[in-house]
This record gives structure tokens, C-alpha cells and sequence, in this order.
């Protein structure tokens, strides 16, 4: 059941991408509109896969690869769908529906398999340190799709060369404030994660941190965001370099995901 | 006179880089065109018009090429070869001079169609060409058609519609870089009339505040006032430029006055906010080099073209509008400089035969020695109506309408057929 309902959002949000593209090229209303329908739609369908999987494995589905990613674009998906009720910001469902989808098929081709829970992940620490962290990284995406499309509209502008960007992107002023918004959101939620595993690690291990590399790596991408973040309160950093730390910090994001799980092993690397 | 010998020779903004065009603007001493073009051999009658996306000298000469060449050779003074001028250089004759003139007038060849402000620097020029005595009476009679047809164009079609104008491109540009403009401050350095513009249109797009410097601080605050603004004192302006979101700058200075290494600074004070730079003076008053400093966006008029091309397909239909005034009032001219023409043409007509006939009657009545006063009186009626009727048809075929190429034809048919140019 809850393997139907993940093929039915994952070819869901493919259309709704698809939507979007077009709509991107032909800037007509109504496909927007129906995007972002197809979208939603793709966004209940998704939930409930994951409710789904809950019933069916006992346990918070966030234990390995395919659970966590879904969860990520899980997370992205509704991130952005909540954001654009308070704000819109011109075309981001174009630079967003990708990069779920994207997301989506890295899901659909990892091993779909129910394990067992790990005697260690037996916690009630599990739904709230994984859902946070996987959270986190669904607004840090969105500051990622925010930040490139900052960094294509300054381009346009800086080059006085107006193509495809110009008119469709939003002002720089909406890109900035929205990669603002996202940090605000995603960097407590970061943090959040990060003090919620430390007291688990405390609980299961005995000792709040261990420079485990993905405790390490965490560590280094909150600091990238954190030193954003602090530039941007006090010498007002904004605009092309907090694009670019926006996308530098969530490739750290993507490497404490995968690049940790894949190539450095450690007591982590049971989840992804 | 033939409407060849009118001439037209100039740079433009589609023609030339803003780097060119800034060499040939003479803003260290504007007098120079007058007093270098009036003495060059063959230039009978001469305007000259300089604006920041033109530089144009419209002459009558009847030295021909030549004429031409010293006066391109003049206007690029040693700074470009013949050949490489020739890369920038337009040079329009006869029916063509006049309606690019037209054109021009009537802001058809402006970087931004439809903009106002151009009638009025080719009026400035006309005035100094005049003041010099420069212009004669084909220039007057051609450069108050120009400003009738600007007046028939801007009344007859939309083409100036507010929409048109750089402001427009710079409150399109200053959206994509603040979105809201609202609470925005704009300051103004030196005050043109394009400058005034472009702060009117920010200023209806919510704009909160405007700041005027200039040289002469009455000026400045003058321009203030009529924007409910403040005026600073030119030496404030890097100050100032800590609390700016937009800068226009339309100095008429010669040099440019905001350098990268001064601005640098001054963006850290600023906590990087960006910054939208406009440069509409030529020569040039911000540095280029501003552009590569981190939210700093700085425009030229050259750049602000790229942004104007939204609308385009309705500005396309006036304009075709405009272009047709254009075309029929060239016509206009040529034919009254055809008939500036063809008057001469029937003077000298009228003269040759009634010299002839005067000859002839003396000659015959020499040899009729006994004729009363009353005979001889007839013989010479006899002549004069002879004349008369012999040159009826030839001048209503000169007077006849046409284009003013077949007219040209028939004069020089004519002239030819009674020998008019000396010789037979």
C-alpha cells in the first residue's frame, strides 16, 4: 500500500514539475495554477505514503536511505507549498519541483525494504532528532533554490544581458528576503537537530558528542550557516554572498546526508 | 538649388559606443564646432547637435566630398583615422539628410523612442547655430519644418506617451533589483532634464524621498523643492550615498566624479544594501568599474536600451504612424526646395527670350528706318507676344507637380533645351 502510494505521488510531482517547466518557458497563468494543484495533490499523496509506511513498519519510517530521502523531499515539498501562503516569490515553483522530484527518484532507487529497528534506534528520541534534522535540510533547500535563482538574476542584472531570467525570476530584494526567511526557519531547525541528537547520543551512547563524521560534519555546516547568519546581522551581508553561502552550505547539508554515510563510516551510518 | 547638396553627417547610439560618441561631445569648450565648421571651405550653411546619444553636423555645401571630409576630419580632430571614422560615421544626402533630420526631431531615432527631450536640444542647437549666423535660409526654412513635424508627430500619434521615455527603463530596472520601491531614497546629481524625469517617474512609483546636489547649491535646492526633496551640497555626496538606494547622475562635468576606490568604502557603511547607479551624462560621470563592487548595479545609457524593449509592439504601430508624418513631410520640403528650383530656372527662361527678342526687334527695326512710331510699336508687341507665347508651355511644364525627381528632370531638360547653363 504504502509502496503504490509512493509510485503514485513520486509520478504525481514528475507532472507537476513538468507543469511548472512549461509554465516557466510559456508564463501562462492557468498552468500555474494547475501546477500547483498537481503539486498539493503530490504533497497528500506523499503524506500518505509516509503515514502508511508508519502503520506498516511500527516505527518513525526515517531508518534508512530510501526513508530519509523521501522524508527530505517529503519536507521540501510541504516547506515550500506553507511558503507560498505568506509570500510568493515569482517562478519558485520551478527552481523547487525539480529538485523534489530529483530527490523523489534518488528514493525510488534505494532498497524499499521494511528492516527491523536497530536495538539502538529504540528511542522515542528517533521521530524528533531525525524528523528535525531532515526538516532542517528541507528550508536549507529551499534557500538553495533561492539562492541560485539569485544568483542567475544578478547575473542578468550585473551583465545587462536580458534573457530568460530578467523577466520570469522575481526582484532581488524578494530572492534575498526569501533565503532569509528559509535560514530563519532552517537554522534553528538545524540547530534544533543537532541538540536533540547530542542529548539521544547522551542517552544511548553515554557521552553527548563523539566526532562521529556526521556529528562533524553537522557540526561544520551549522557553523557555515551560523557565520552567514552572524555576517548578515552585523555587517549586513546579503545579496550574491549570502546566495552563495546559501549554496555552499547546503552542499555541507548534501555531504553530512550522503557523502558521510558513503564514504566516511561511523556509528550514524545506518540512517542514509 | 539641388537638395543634394544638403548633408548630414553624425554618430549615434546604434552607430557609435558611448566611448566614441563621448570624444566628439566638445563639452570642454562647446564653441569649437562654430568657429572650426564656419571657416571650412564650401560650407555654406551648418547646424550642429550634440546630445548624449548624437553628435550631427547638418550642412549645405556646395564643395562637395570634400566639404564632407574636412568636416568628419574636424569632428573626430586626430583622435580616429578617416578609415576607422568611417566605421562610426553616417553620412546622409539630400532627401534622406532631411528626413533622418525629421526623424530626429520628431524622436524617432532616439535610443528611446518617443522621449521629449530631444526637440528641445535640437532647438538649442539650432538657436546656436543661429546666434553664430551659422544657418541660412535653407537651414532656417528645414530646422522649423523639423520642429513643426516633432509637433505634428507628438500631437498626431502616442508615441510620447509617458511609458516611453528612459525613467521608464530605469523604474522597470530599479524593480528588479528592490522590488518595492516604496520608502526608497533617490538622490539626483546635477539636474538635466532627463534626470528630472526619471526622479518624477520613481516618485510616482512610491518612492519615499528625494535628494538634489549640484554645483551651484541654488540649483539644487530649486529642484528639490519641486520634488518636496532636500538639496545637499555637491562635497556631501559620499556621504550622502550611505542613505541613497538610487543615484542619477547627469553632470555636465568632464571627468567623472564617483570613483570605484571612494564607493568601496562607503558600501561597507552601507551594510551592503544595493545600490542602483544610472549614469545618463555624457562624458560619463560614475566610474564603469563601479559595476564589479558587490550590489552595486550601474547603467549607462547604453545599457538602459536592453531594458526598454517591453512594449515594444505597441510602440511599433505609433511609430509606423510617425514614420509616414515623416515621409509626407520630407516631400513638403523637397518640393519647396524644388521650387526654390524652379523659380530660377523661369527667371533665366524669361530673361534669355526677352534678351533675344529685345535683339532682334532692334536689329529689324534698324533696317526699317521708315516706320511711324506707331508701326515700330507693333513690331515690338509683335516680339514680346511672340516671346510670351513661345514661353507659355515650357513654364507651366516647370511649374507642373511631380515628385521632385521628375521636377528636377524637367528643369534640367528645360535648362538644357534654351541653353540656360551657358554654352549653346
Amino acid at each position: 500500500m504504502s509502496y503504490l502510494l509512493f509510485q503514485l505521488a513520486f509520478a504525481v510531482y514528475i507532472v507537476a514539475t513538468a507543469a511548472y517547466l512549461v509554465f516557466f518557458w510559456s508564463q501562462r497563468k492557468e498552468v500555474r495554477t494547475a501546477a500547483r494543484y498537481i503539486l498539493f495533490g503530490g504533497g497528500l499523496l506523499h503524506t500518505a505514503n509516509l503515514v502508511m509506511r508508519y502503520v506498516e513498519a511500527g516505527h518513525t519510517p526515517i531508518t534508512n536511505h530510501h526513508e530519509a530521502v523521501s522524508f527530505f523531499a517529503w519536507s521540501v515539498a510541504w516547506g515550500f507549498l506553507t511558503f507560498r501562503w505568506r509570500h510568493q516569490v515569482k517562478n519558485f515553483g520551478t527552481f523547487v519541483s525539480p529538485m523534489v522530484t530529483a530527490l523523489m527518484t534518488i528514493a525510488a532507487f534505494s532498497s524499499r525494504e521494511i528492516m527491523p529497528l536497530p536495538p539502538a534506534l529504540k528511542s522515542a528520541w528517533l521521530p524528533v532528532h531525525a524528523s528535525i534534522a531532515i526538516m532542517a535540510n528541507g528550508f536549507l533547500a529551499l534557500a538553495f533554490c533561492g539562492g541560485i535563482m539569485y544568483l542567475l538574476q544578478e547575473r542578468e542584472l550585473k551583465k545587462k544581458r536580458f534573457g530568460l531570467f530578467y523577466t520570469r525570476l522575481p526582484s532581488l530584494e524578494a530572492l534575498d528576503t526569501l533565503n532569509h526567511h528559509c535560514l530563519a526557519i532552517g537554522f534553528p531547525l538545524l540547530t534544533l537537530g543537532i541538540i536533540t541528537g547530542s542529548i539521544w547520543a547522551k542517552q544511548a551512547w553515554g557521552t553527548y558528542w563523539q566526532w562521529d563524521p556526521k556529528e562533524t560534519w553537522s557540526l561544520i555546516t551549522w557553523l557555515l550557516y551560523a557565520a552567514l547568519l552572524h555576517q548578515r546581522f552585523t555587517v549586513g551581508w546579503r545579496g550574491k554572498r549570502a546566495a552563495i553561502m546559501a549554496v555552499v552550505g547546503f552542499a555541507a547539508a548534501l555531504f553530512t546526508l550522503w557523502g558521510v554515510s558513503f564514504l566516511l563510516r561511523g556509528v550514524h551510518s545506518y540512517v542514509g | 538649388m539641388s537638395a543634394e547638396r544638403i548633408m548630414l553627417l553624425g554618430v549615434n547610439h546604434k552607430t557609435a559606443p558611448v566611448e566614441i560618441r563621448e570624444r566628439l561631445a566638445f563639452s570642454a569648450d562647446p564653441g569649437a564646432p562654430f568657429r572650426e565648421i564656419k571657416v571650412i571651405p564650401g560650407c555654406d550653411e551648418f547646424c550642429f547637435l550634440s546630445t548624449c546619444n548624437r553628435v550631427e553636423v547638418l550642412f549645405v555645401a556646395s564643395g562637395g566630398d570634400d566639404t564632407e571630409r574636412r568636416i568628419r576630419d574636424f569632428l573626430f580632430a586626430g583622435s580616429l583615422s578617416y578609415q576607422e571614422a568611417g566605421k562610426f560615421v553616417y553620412l546622409h544626402k539630400g532627401e534622406d539628410a532631411v528626413r533622418h533630420l525629421f526623424r530626429v526631431g520628431a524622436s524617432l531615432d532616439s535610443m528611446i523612442v518617443g522621449e521629449p527631450q530631444i526637440l528641445g536640444q535640437l532647438k538649442d542647437a539650432y538657436r546656436n547655430a543661429d546666434e553664430r549666423d551659422c544657418t541660412g535660409p535653407v537651414l532656417n526654412r528645414l530646422l522649423h519644418k523639423a520642429f513643426s513635424v516633432a509637433k505634428r508627430v507628438r500631437t498626431e500619434t502616442n508615441i510620447g506617451s509617458s511609458a516611453v521615455s528612459i525613467s521608464y527603463a530605469a523604474v522597470e530596472l530599479a524593480k528588479k533589483i528592490f522590488g518595492s520601491l516604496s520608502g526608497k531614497k533617490v538622490m539626483l546629481v546635477g539636474a538635466g532634464e532627463m534626470a528630472e524625469l526619471a526622479a518624477q517617474h520613481l516618485m510616482n512609483q512610491g518612492v519615499a524621498e528625494v535628494v538634489v546636489a549640484n554645483r551651484t547649491f541654488e540649483r539644487a535646492l530649486k529642484l528639490a523643492r519641486c520634488f518636496n526633496g532636500s538639496a545637499v551640497a555637491f562635497d556631501e555626496l559620499l556621504s550622502e550615498l550611505e542613505v541613497v538606494d538610487i543615484l542619477i547622475s547627469s553632470t555636465g562635468a568632464p571627468g567623472i566624479i564617483l570613483h570605484h576606490d571612494d564607493v568601496k568604502p562607503v558600501m561597507r557603511k552601507r551594510r551592503h544594501r544595493p545600490l542602483f547607479m544610472i549614469d545618463i551624462a555624457v562624458p560619463r560621470d560614475l566610474d564603469p568599474k563601479l559595476n564589479d563592487l558587490d550590489n552595486i548595479y550601474l547603467y549607462g545609457i547604453d545599457d538602459l536600451t536592453n531594458v526598454v524593449e517591453v512594449n515594444k509592439a505597441e510602440r511599433d504601430k505609433e511609430a509606423t504612424r510617425a514614420e509616414r508624418i515623416v515621409v509626407e513631410e520630407s516631400l513638403k520640403f523637397l518640393d519647396w526646395l524644388a521650387s526654390m528650383e524652379v523659380s530660377p530656372t523661369i527667371v533665366a527662361l524669361r530673361s534669355r527670350a526677352e534678351e533675344l527678342g529685345r535683339l532682334e526687334v532692334a536689329r529689324t527695326l534698324a533696317q526699317l528706318k521708315n516706320l511711324s512710331p506707331k508701326e515700330q510699336k507693333q513690331v515690338e508687341i509683335l516680339a514680346s507676344s511672340l516671346v510670351n507665347k513661345l514661353l507659355h508651355n515650357p513654364i507651366q511644364y516647370l511649374k507642373a507637380n511631380g515628385t521632385p525627381e521628375e521636377r528636377r528632370q524637367r528643369i534640367d531638360t528645360v535648362r538644357r533645351l534654351y541653353g540656360l547653363d551657358g554654352g549653346d
